[in-house]
């Protein structure tokens, strides 16, 4: 299986553990990840509180570089990512005025946009795509007796609910359910972490994050699983600040495809399991391995 | 073909009617007379104020005696306003009345235009076109079909219920025909009713006697129709009775058999409670059912899904001997002038709203499961417990679950406010818990309702307004642990709050039954787009449909509450009795007929008969019209490749005609 | 507009169950509010009103269906972040369809909005109200109507500065300009997050950038020399 795939600057960046264990992971389970040529930054939140046309502009040269590059699906990682690339084609669909404007923009630059190459998340990719069968196949050292909440935050299930449901998803339960891990019942799996309010205004940005991190200790969690590198962030980084303003509470956050690697048998420090302010404890010792 | 132009015979009168100034404010009435007494076959050419009016009607009189009229053209409002009254002024002045052709000078062209010369010179060029027409006018006569006096009730609640006994009451026979093992319906299950909180059964259970003690009335319960076949004022209907395993004749409703049943405790969920309390495979369906005899069910009957059972039931009616288990279902078939739905309403699945919890936190119930927590009669004997017997301490009400929502259903079920507000009393009665309301809007209109409103703020309940994004079992303080915490903007106080109870109810939206489609196709009838029945006039005929002879009443034709489904019920009944004391409807005979010799055959009509009304006789390998089924909406005459289809009033030399004459005005 | 008296307590979980009601006597604080030498009038004249302000938010594509707001609340009852705005979303809603629009660009409501969508998904009468903070944003920032030296609006324009000049941004930076712009004595509360950026290995000083550049720069550039387009006739009820 191939793929086209847009990281997004924060998986160069701040959220580089998630490339560092995607990669690996996708490529166990026979899925070719193609990164696309000079892909320039999706806008995120940013771009589209600022100007419309522009952010459209912007999100719209990188699904011509992807329908230019083959007739593959787009996958993105980064939830943010994810909303804007769909939000845009969605946009470019219901508006022919937008339409006009962004291929008057993309003439400059010999791009064009015909609007059928589908964004994709991993989740939705690893779940009906390569199908929790084989991945449950891969696994050489099941999580067992790890709990973890499941954390999809906002924006991969709202506003577009395409491969999951909107209130309760449950397609990471599912994935985590075959790697053999405890699933913990977390009903605020998809309440906004604060996103980038966590830095600008951290009164109530952080406060979101601490609401999470509390109620999935509170529910018995190891670890919370994320999808998207800011909710990792900001559930990962802020844990002195926390402390200070309402309470410790002490829970690492690492991404699904970290979890993944994991019971794939891949080593730790491949998954970029380092590169969290708050560490996972090691797994607790292996049982004896699944007969063949 | 009819073509009396040829001998002369044809003397027009041609009348245009000012209609004080609709018409004559942008047409030239005077003018449009003149043009038109100068066209071929016109004798009389008059303009008059108003029509209508009795001497406008005698003016036709008076030029058929005098002048020898024999076609009557009237340019003037709408058909379906007058159409009936110059035919009948025709009629009674001893001409046919379909030798009468009226134009729309009115709605077609004074009331849409402002142009006055071109108004006037469309309202020659209609006239024109109708006094072409109208000289190939056939006579024709309405047909009398006769009404059959007995009438179908198609579901045993308070509207079908009620209609029955109405009817019943006036001397006709009734066929009463329910689903369920008893009548009742909803209302059976209520504890108390709004404005006036009576006891419901109260004042359903004598009605219930009412239908099985009253001779004019056969009451089969435990029964679906599955067939109706035929036309207004001669239904054939067949229903079938499902097999209770009891013999109705015998059973006296002592319940011993209840008792006996092997199974001790009871196991399987108790649809009358709402799922709230278990009952055995041999019940009765609440106390007060009617009729008063008990059902088998099947699917849980150990005796008659695997033959192995002891059988106690049947030593228990040793003496009465009414428990046959090879009892059978059972066909039968009756004819009925008139049929009357009554089918009522289903609530709303507040599991399609994840965000309130239900089905995922015990103690949130629906309106419906609190009514029977409430009802003495109840699962708990009128306690209200939580899930776990502890007495609530705060209740939390949601109104609009399933209402007033663009993501389910749009509409607003109208009783939601009263019903909990009566819950909230109620609740505040049995345990003096905190009550709080959180309500979009509070509509009580009705008789008593907006007192209901302020006794329920008397009574200490707690209004928010504020539809609830939430309901969590997430503490953020002390006093949210363990509880279910509501989470709304009190939009009137400008602040969000996050409330703690024990037990939240789901004032859940009303919704068509789930077979309301299936339904509708049996009657022949035709379902909005909300999925209600749909009446004929919004306003003016709320309880007949566009099938004669099969009228709707109660929540089945929208969601209403118990006065209006009475209300409803009685004008049914009333529709109904005027067809039947009348003893036939009269036909229009614009219907379409078909030509024998040149029918080939070929079935395409038999189709796209909306109303079902062509048969084909197989016989004869020929389509035949139902004239009394015939709505003469011209489908079949379009569509027919033979040109085998004609319709009266509407025939191939009547619209050339009219065509014709607009085009050589223009 | 809340009148209310002192904040919520609201406490946090207390470790070992220590009763987090009680103050030691020496710190039990006068908690009355002080006497009101200045009272505000508050009251909203016609004139106040920018006819048109409404019509012109609910023609950006997506935003026509406020017309059929009715209030009801759901949307800020769901917000987590509406317990901190001046005006909750369900009053910016009412506020534009009344053409305050000063009221609202001034809010800063707008720039709480975290684009979590929730209030979009659970809306009764499936109003895009994420889209229309997003048009609002964009409206204050072109009017300039947003709070001064306000951290989220510099970022947004920050951040689209860096990405129209180099087509990517690089966090670390981006968050760098944003201490410097809006609130430098931040950095200092925040040097734990640095260090463990460090130490982590996720702190990249090294600018990201495209190689075309010059190619996106033009691409944005067309857009400005095209016509706004035109408010929709927005007459059309439910």
């Amino acid at each position: 299986m191939i793929y086209s795939y847009f990281p997004g600057c924060s998986l160069k960046g701040l959220g580089r553990a998630y490339e560092e264990s995607l990669l690996p992971v996708m490529r166990h389970l026979g899925v070719e990840l193609v990164e696309l040529e000079d892909w320039n930054c999706c806008g995120a939140t940013a771009y589209m509180s600022v100007d419309e046309r522009k952010a459209c502009v912007l999100a719209a040269r990188n699904l011509a570089i992807a329908e230019k590059a083959g007739p593959h699906d787009l996958v993105t990682p980064c939830s943010a990512c994810y909303l804007v690339l769909n939000k845009t084609k969605h946009q470019l669909q219901d508006s022919e005025q937008m339409r006009a404007t962004v291929q008057t923009a993309l003439d400059t630059a010999g791009l064009t946009y015909a609007g059928n190459t589908p964004v994709r998340h991993p989740l939705d990719v690893l779940v009906h795509d390569v199908g929790l069968d084989v991945v449950k196949e891969r696994v050489v050292r099941p999580l067992t007796g790890l709990k973890v909440a499941p954390y999809y935050g906002c924006q991969v299930v709202r506003p577009y609910a395409t491969f999951d449901d909107a209130w309760n998803p449950t397609t990471m339960d599912r994935l985590l359910a075959a790697l053999g891990a405890e699933v913990v019942d977390f009903p605020l799996k998809t309440k906004c972490c604060g996103a980038s309010l966590t830095g600008t205004l951290p009164e109530a940005g952080l406060r979101l994050s601490y609401i999470l991190l509390k109620e999935a200790k509170r529910r018995g969690a190891d670890v919370i699983a994320t999808i998207c590198p800011l909710c990792q962030f900001n559930l990962d980084a802020y844990h002195d600040k926390l402390a200070k303003r309402w309470g410790p509470v002490r829970i690492p956050t690492v991404y699904i495809t970290q979890l993944m690697g994991l019971a794939f048998g891949i080593p730790a420090e491949e998954l970029g399991l380092n590169r969290c302010f708050v560490p996972m404890e090691p797994l607790p010792a292996a049982p004896a391995p699944a007969p063949a | 073909m009819h073509d009396p132009s040829n001998n002369g015979d044809v003397r027009i009168g041609f009348y245009i009617c000012h209609c004080g100034h609709n018409i004559a404010g942008m047409v030239d009435c005077p003018a449009v007379a003149q043009y038109a007494a100068r066209l071929p076959g016109v004798v009389v050419s008059r303009d008059y104020k108003y029509m209508c009016s009795d001497p406008g009607q005698a003016l036709i009189g008076q030029d058929i005696r005098d002048h020898g009229i024999n076609r009557v053209v009237v340019a003037s409002c709408s058909p379906l306003l007058h159409e009936h009254t110059f035919r009948n002024a025709v009629e009674a002045a001893g001409l046919n009345p379909f030798f009468f052709q009226m134009v729309n000078i009115r709605e077609h062209d004074s009331w849409v235009h402002t142009d006055r010369a071109e108004a006037t010179e469309k309202a020659k060029a209609l006239a024109h076109a109708a006094i072409r027409r109208v000289r190939y006018h056939r006579a024709l006569q309405t047909t009398k079909v006769p009404i059959h006096p007995d009438v179908l009730v198609v579901g045993g609640g308070i509207a079908g219920i009620h209609a029955a006994l109405t009817l019943a009451n006036g001397g006709k026979n009734v066929y009463l025909v329910e689903r369920e093992p008893s009548i009742g319906g909803h209302m059976a299950k209520f504890d108390k009713t709004f404005p006036t909180l009576d006891c419901a059964a109260c004042i359903l259970t004598p009605k219930m006697s009412a239908v099985r003690a009253h001779e004019n009335i056969t009451l089969w319960t435990y029964s679906e129709v599955v067939k109706v076949e035929g036309y207004v004022g001669n239904y054939t209907v067949t229903v079938r009775r499902k097999p209770r395993y009891i013999n109705e004749e015998l059973c006296v409703g002592c319940q011993e058999c209840i008792k006996a049943c092997i199974y001790k405790e009871a196991k399987f969920p108790d649809e009358f409670n709402v799922g709230l309390s278990k009952r055995k495979p041999i019940y009765i369906p609440f106390p007060q059912a009617v009729p008063q005899v008990v059902v088998i069910d099947p699917e849980r009957c150990l005796q008659i899904k695997t033959g192995k059972c002891k059988r106690t039931c049947i030593e228990a009616c040793a003496d009465r001997q009414a428990i046959d288990l090879t009892q059978k279902e059972q066909v039968v078939q009756v004819k009925v002038g008139n049929i009357i739905l009554a089918t009522g309403f289903k609530l709303f699945d507040a599991k399609r709203i994840p965000q309130y919890g239900y089905g995922r936190y015990p103690n949130v119930v629906t309106s419906l499961e609190l009514e029977r927590l409430v009802t003495s009669s109840g699962p708990t004997g009128g306690e209200v417990e939580l899930r776990d017997g502890r007495t609530p301490k705060s209740v939390g009400f949601i109104l609009c679950v399933g209402s007033r929502d663009f993501k389910t259903n749009r509409w607003c079920s109208r009783t939601c406010c009263m019903h909990s507000m009566k819950l909230a009393q109620l609740v505040r009665e049995h345990t003096g818990a905190d009550v709080t309301i959180f309500y979009l809007d509070i509509r009580a209109p009705g008789k008593g309702c907006e007192e209901f409103y302020d006794k329920s703020l008397k009574d200490g309940i707690q209004f928010v307004r504020g539809r609830v994004a939430e309901v969590t079992d997430w503490a953020l303080t002390p006093e949210e642990e363990g509880k279910l915490v509501i989470r709304a903007e009190d939009t009137l106080a400008g602040v969000v709050r996050r409330i703690p109870v024990d037990m939240i109810v789901l004032a859940v939206g009303m919704e068509a039954q789930a077979d309301a489609q299936q339904v509708r196709r049996l009657f022949n009838m035709s379902c909005g787009t909300e999925g209600w029945f749909l009446e004929k006039h919004p306003k003016l005929a709320p309880v007949s449909t566009f099938t004669d002879g099969v009228f709707i009443a109660g929540c089945c034709q929208g969601p209403k509450d118990i006065p209006d489904s009475i209300a409803q019920a009685g004008a049914a009944a009333a529709e109904a009795m005027a067809l039947i004391d009348r003893g036939y409807i009269e036909q229009e005979p614009n219907t379409a007929y078909i030509s024998e010799e040149d029918c080939s055959g070929c079935k395409s009509c038999v189709p796209l008969c909306p109303y079902k009304a062509i048969g084909f006789d197989e016989a004869k390998q020929k389509a035949v019209v139902n004239a009394a089924l015939c709505k003469g909406c011209g489908t079949c005459v379009a569509a027919c490749p033979s040109g085998s289809i004609h319709q009266h009033l509407f025939e191939d030399d009547e619209i050339f005609s009219e065509i014709e004459g607009v085009l050589a005005h223009a | 507009m809340k009148h209310f008296p002192p904040p919520s307590v609201e406490t946090p979980p207390a470790a070992g169950g220590a009763d987090v009601h009680a103050k030691s006597p020496s710190v039990q604080a006068d908690l009355r509010p002080e006497a009101p030498t200045k009272v505000r009038r508050t009251i909203k004249y016609e004139s106040e009103r920018v006819k048109g302000f409404g019509r012109e938010v609910m023609a950006v594509p997506g935003c026509d269906q406020l017309v059929r707001c009715i209030q009801c609340g759901t949307c800020s009852g769901t917000c987590p972040l509406s317990v901190y705005m001046d005006h909750s979303p369900r009053q910016i809603m009412a506020l534009v369809r009344a053409d305050f629009k000063d009221e609202v660009l001034r809010s800063n409501s707008i720039w709480l909005c975290a684009s979590c969508y929730a209030c979009t998904v659970e809306c009764p009468r499936e109003i895009r109200i994420t889209d229309i903070m997003y048009a609002l944003k964009q409206r204050a920032i072109k009017e300039r109507m947003y709070p001064k030296r306000f951290p989220i609006p510099v970022l947004a324009r920050e951040f689209t500065n860096m990405v129209s000049k180099k087509g990517r941004i690089t966090e670390t930076l981006l968050v760098m300009r944003l201490f410097m712009k809006a609130n430098l004595l931040a950095v200092l509360s925040s040097w734990r997050q640095g260090i463990g950026l460090v130490r982590t290995g996720r702190f990249v000083l090294r600018q990201e950038r495209i190689e075309h550049s010059a190619e996106l720069a033009a691409m944005l550039a067309t857009t400005d020399t095209q016509a706004e387009p035109a408010p929709k006739n927005n007459q059309e009820a439910a």
